[in-house]
């Protein structure tokens, strides 16, 4: 850790001053935390009368479990697709808004508000442009020929889902690509035209490889936020149907611990969960040290 | 731009046209729908333009909320999600800057330690821990009340991070001239460090003001009590109504009003937004 030359002496002041830190970290984060660990290794009766020592028999059974398996699966295809198309259209629209030179600040105003808006709010404007019987986007489905329903039907409550949580983080994704562009020397590209490059040549080999420290670091943000954050979206939508057809795995973790009252199994849900954040969060820090460098 | 190509720039434009005009879409929608009267929404289609039934609807909203689906007046929804927001906003800065100055400017044993502590709180977002957290803010008594609401979530790693960062950029000279004039680790904090943290502080305050209000999970559960309702869980109680469609004059009136303040704060401060966003990254 970096060090400071020049420093203060005082043997009481520097634990005073960590104590309101220190107090609620302990308190609200590690020691639940610790409790969903101990938790994990139990198993409590239905009448929450008596708990025993169980071992990993939670972590096996949750193994089994076919419906933890579909939650892995759910998860992942939500992930990879909000990341995706959140990702795809901000590069889309910050090349553009890099191109454009007049109207670059107004265009930026309106395409990031978005970002303020709540998740559980996003979900419920999506839900509402999609309802069955009065929302406007089934009733031009409808003229396609496609009959949408996303209370029945599980790949249009999957798509109902990741519209939402895409359109509320393309904001942000495309603040971090225009920042990305915009640090790119304007003298490379004026290079690579000089010795005839077009536009698409010069994205292509140049504007984007250049980019890619950003696109990862987004990648991860990306994934991080649809793992825990979008448990608005889900909450306030689908609640996680129809058939579990978006329950994500935050999601099952309340559902199982909160409504189920299944402790033992939501506890060790917890804990694989806190090992997923571990490891993105060790990603992402590895990373930024190079982009440092970088 | 390289080169003067008018085809492709006419391109980026009509993108960014498509693009401001599918993101604010969505939103567009919801203020219509808070303008019409809830027969609208029985059958056929919603309407694109705004009606002239808004004064009633949002008259109802303000003046007495709707008791059928359980939601209190919106001016008392929307005062519990500012006070949230900002005891969250300003609990995370004071204490986050205070811990930053102890590990940046004193030696002292177990520093590492505090400050290993202080980053792991970033690996457990609340989402991931949330029965035995629940568990614990009920057994300090703090469900239904606003300490419940705000003070579990006050710990802050990135904003930790980001005043340590700035402050190791402070010269040693400035530290130690300060000491030479006989001016004690309170008094140099008070005097000097605050005043140049104030752009950074505001920056921040931006973002957690909206991590605060936008906070979901959370209110919903530690609160049962009508008169703590936050506006954005209140919505999700509009909308749950059993065996029924939820009334969508009054949910998206309350939705358009539970996105105002957020928004305006992002708009009027664009530039502490970028800043406190990116560099809260780094």
């Amino acid at each position: 850790m970096q060090s400071r030359r020049a420093t203060f002496r005082s043997r009481w002041l520097p634990y005073v001053l960590l104590a309101p830190q220190l107090l609620v970290t302990f308190v609200f984060f590690l020691w639940p935390a610790g409790q969903a660990v101990r938790q994990s290794f139990l198993r409590e009766d239905p009448f929450g009368l008596s708990t025993r020592f169980v071992g990993l028999d939670n972590y096996t059974r949750l193994l089994q479990d076919p419906g933890y398996l579909n939650s892995f699966q759910v998860t992942l295809v939500f992930s990879v697709s909000v990341a995706a198309l959140s990702i795809g259209l901000a590069l889309l629209l910050a090349v553009s808004a890099d191109r454009v030179i007049r109207g670059h600040r107004s265009y930026t105003t309106l395409l990031v508000w978005p970002y303020a808006v709540a998740p559980a709010v996003a979900g419920v404007l999506w839900w509402f442009m999609f309802n069955p019987t009065i929302g406007i986007l089934p009733y031009l489905l409808d003229g396609l020929g496609y009959d949408w329903n996303d209370r029945l039907k599980a790949g249009d409550a999957m798509i109902l889902v990741v519209l939402a949580s895409a359109w509320k983080q393309v904001s942000y994704n495309f603040l971090f690509f225009l920042a990305g562009l915009q640090a790119i020397p304007q003298s490379l590209r004026e290079a690579a035209a000089i010795d005839g490059a077009g536009p698409v040549k010069r994205f292509v080999t140049i504007v984007f490889p250049l980019l890619s420290p950003t696109t990862f670091f987004l990648l991860v943000v990306n994934v991080t936020y649809t793992m825990f954050e979008t448990f608005a979206v889900i909450d306030a939508t689908t609640g996680g149907g129809p058939a579990q057809a978006t329950n994500i795995l935050v999601y099952k973790v309340y559902q199982d611990g909160f409504i189920g009252l299944n402790l033992g199994s939501s506890a060790a849900q917890s804990v694989v969960l806190m090992g997923i954040v571990m490891a993105l969060t060790f990603i992402q820090f590895r990373f930024i040290e190079r982009r440092v460098q970088y | 731009m390289v080169e003067h190509r008018p085809v492709l720039t006419a391109l980026a434009h009509a993108v960014l046209i498509l693009g401001v005009l599918a993101v604010a879409f969505p939103v567009w929608l919801a203020f219509v729908a808070s303008t019409h009267p809830s027969t609208t929404f029985l059958s056929g289609l919603v309407p694109l333009w705004p009606g002239d039934h808004w004064r009633e609807t949002y008259g109802q909203m303000f003046g007495t909320g709707i008791s059928t689906s359980g939601a209190p007046p919106l001016g008392l929804m929307m005062g519990n999600s500012l006070i949230m927001a900002l005891s969250i906003a300003l609990g995370k800065i004071a204490i986050s800057i205070l811990s930053a100055f102890a590990i940046v400017f004193f030696r002292f044993p177990f520093r590492h330690l505090a400050f290993w502590l202080i980053f792991v709180t970033l690996m457990l977002p609340v989402e991931v821990r949330i029965v035995p957290t629940f568990k614990v803010v009920a057994d300090l008594g703090m469900l239904n009340s606003y300490a419940g609401l705000a003070v579990p979530l006050i710990a802050s790693a990135t904003a930790t991070f980001l005043f340590r960062q700035f402050f190791l950029t402070i010269p040693d000279e400035l530290v130690e001239a300060a000491r030479i004039d006989g001016a004690g680790p309170l008094k140099f904090f008070r005097d000097i460090l605050l005043p140049l943290s104030r752009t950074n502080m505001a920056a921040l305050f931006v973002i957690l003001f909206i991590y605060g209000w936008n906070q979901y999970i959370w209110p919903l559960i530690v609160t049962t009590d009508e008169r703590l309702y936050t506006v954005v869980m209140g919505i999700k109680r509009m909308v749950d109504v059993a065996d029924a469609e939820p009334q969508w004059n009054y949910v998206m009136a309350t939705a358009t009003l539970a996105m105002l303040p957020p928004v305006l704060v992002v708009v009027a401060m664009q530039r502490l937004f970028v800043k406190g966003l990116i560099e809260q990254e780094k």
